[in-house]
């Protein structure tokens, strides 16, 4: 379904991402963990296009991405939607009207710069909202919700595309326990109920191993580990974060980052 | 939950339609206004905008024409006209300097928050309002009158008009600075002079200069317009060379230019000089 050979990413003289390759057969939940700078974020973003690769290849369905141009490029873009960490909403605008930025890609400039969305689709997105249980909070401004709650906008709007994959770029990382578990479980649902392929990014291992059928390991832009959440092992991740003996099994995220500044 | 949700959504769709019907009206308005307005003033134009669509390129075809057909003269034109250039753009730099130190300490005075007496805030804000109202063009006539032509008038009235321009932006560049380190310079017991000089400038700098910048460029075009009522400087060749039936045409192409080349000048210096302000910065940070 999706086939990555040799995708390498370089600016300048630092190589983000170096000579990934990657095959998923058919829809799955996967995770990518490694520590900051390991070339996760910049894996996503040229899946999505929204940079391009240095050399190498990805190619969905046999159909070549990396060298689509123009309409084609954004048409792949509704196809493969993006979850960021900081929810790239656009604040002043409300949220129903968010969600509907996923159908601009089938959409003309001046119906949208009008404000012109079908009643069938503002219907579908505060059903999409009330799937995700913030319909409540349709007619509110972005701004003003929650994070978690702005999440779950974003996720709307990833769904609103009707996308074939979701990438999701970090989409814990600035949401507190309570929350971050909501969007993963949303993330879960998403994929089981409507067998969509779910790429995300995570910081924590212990997310990965309980929302995720396959978990990828990148460390200095290579994938050094790909398996299942059973074979991801405390010497394993040792291995993927550069982390010594002491580095924990139960290890969370904050620990990791503490014994990260200690042998940095 | 389907119930509310139901209800979620008719009303969503009716407050988009109250919406949608509200800006159909306000574009009918507008379009209308418009469309009346173009008639008033049409009718009171002589001759009429439709009949002189097409001569509107007369005037630039006759100066590229006779600048092409004497092109080998333009380096000698660049050569005799530089040192108008240098005046104009001294005019220019002299009033953006001064303008923008007074309008850093009005628009101090004149923003919420920072301002020592919010009594003087309003007056202040009136002052600035009447020099940014006032034309330059009036003020230069009125100070050649009194003082004689020369670049020291242009220069003044440029000056005034700035301060009136770059202390409202000042200001509301002002409001949007952070109050955090000015409690904190307040909390060890700095005075008002040191809590600005300190706690705001350093932050705003970056933004006043580019506005500044912004400010010298439209300063060096009224510098060259101000030329056309005696203050000298690239503007009174540009008179004199610009007027119908001369056969100088070449000679403002070349005056056109010189001022074309400048603005291309100064604001790639404004853009390098920004860049490197807002790098230092990050750097500093990374640093840190």
């Amino acid at each position: 379904m999706l086939e990555v050979s040799d995708l390498t990413k370089t600016f300048g003289r630092n190589t983000a991402v170096n000579s990934v390759s990657l095959t998923v057969a058919k829809p799955a939940m996967i995770g990518i963990i490694g520590r900051s700078g390991a070339g996760k974020s910049t894996l996503l973003r040229m899946l999505n296009r929204l940079s391009d690769a240095t050399s190498g290849q990805i190619s969905f369905e046999g159909k070549d991405i990396t060298t689509l141009k123009g309409a084609s490029v954004r048409h792949w873009q509704s196809q493969c939607a993006m979850i960021f960490q900081q929810f790239n909403l656009v604040p002043r605008m409300d949220v129903v009207s968010n969600v509907l930025h996923g159908t601009l890609n089938r959409r003309s400039t001046l119906a949208t710069l009008f404000n012109m969305y079908p009643a069938s689709d503002v219907q579908r997105a505060i059903g999409i909202l009330d799937r995700l249980g913030i319909a409540q909070h349709s007619p509110k401004r972005a701004e003003a919700l929650s994070g978690g709650q702005q999440q779950r906008v974003a996720i709307a709007r990833a769904l609103m595309q009707d996308p074939r994959i979701i990438l999701a770029d970090e989409p814990i990382a600035s949401l507190d326990p309570m929350n971050a578990q909501l969007v993963m479980q949303s993330l879960r649902r998403i994929h089981e109920e409507d067998g969509r392929m779910i790429i995300a990014n995570l910081h924590t291992l212990d997310t990965a191993r309980r929302y995720c059928d396959r978990i990828l390991g990148m460390r200095d832009g290579r994938i050094v580990f790909d398996g299942t959440p059973a074979q991801l092992t405390a010497g394993v991740a040792r291995d993927i974060y550069g982390a010594d003996a002491s580095f924990s099994e139960a290890a969370t995220s904050t620990e990791i980052e503490t014994l990260e500044r200690e042998y940095a | 939950m389907t119930d509310t949700r139901i209800e979620i959504q008719a009303n969503y769709l009716a407050a988009m339609r109250q919406k949608r019907l509200l800006s159909g009206i306000l574009l009918i308005v507008f379009v209308s206004l418009l469309l009346a307005g173009f008639q008033t003033a049409n009718a009171r134009n002589a001759g009429g905008f439709w009949q002189g669509l097409p001569n509107i390129l007369d005037f630039p075809a006759d100066v590229v024409g006779e600048a092409w057909d004497r092109k080998h003269l333009l380096p000698g034109y660049f050569a005799k006209y530089a040192r108008s250039l240098i005046e104009t753009v001294n005019i220019a730099a002299a009033a953006t300097l001064v303008g923008a130190l007074m309008a850093l300490g009005l628009s101090l005075l004149a923003t919420r928050r920072l301002a020592p007496a919010v009594r003087l805030i309003g007056p202040i804000r009136r002052l600035l309002d009447i020099l940014r109202a006032i034309p330059e063009i009036v003020v230069a006539l009125v100070l050649i009158f009194l003082l004689g032509g020369g670049p020291v008038p242009a220069m003044i009235a440029i000056a005034l008009h700035t301060i009136g321009a770059l202390g409202k932006l000042f200001s509301e560049v002002n409001e949007n600075a952070s109050l955090k380190p000015v409690e904190g310079l307040a909390s060890v017991g700095a005075n008002w002079m040191q809590r600005m000089c300190l706690g705001v400038i350093p932050q705003v700098a970056p933004n006043y200069l580019s506005y500044a910048l912004l400010r010298f460029e439209i300063n060096i075009r009224a510098s060259a317009i101000l030329g056309f009522v005696g203050a000298g400087g690239i503007g009174y060749d540009l008179r004199n060379t610009m007027s119908w039936g001369q056969g100088k045409f070449d000679e403002a192409a070349a005056i056109f230019l010189l001022l074309f080349a400048t603005i291309i000048v100064v604001d790639q210096i404004s853009s390098v000089v920004r860049n490197h302000l807002a790098f230092g910065r990050q750097e500093r940070a990374l640093t840190s």
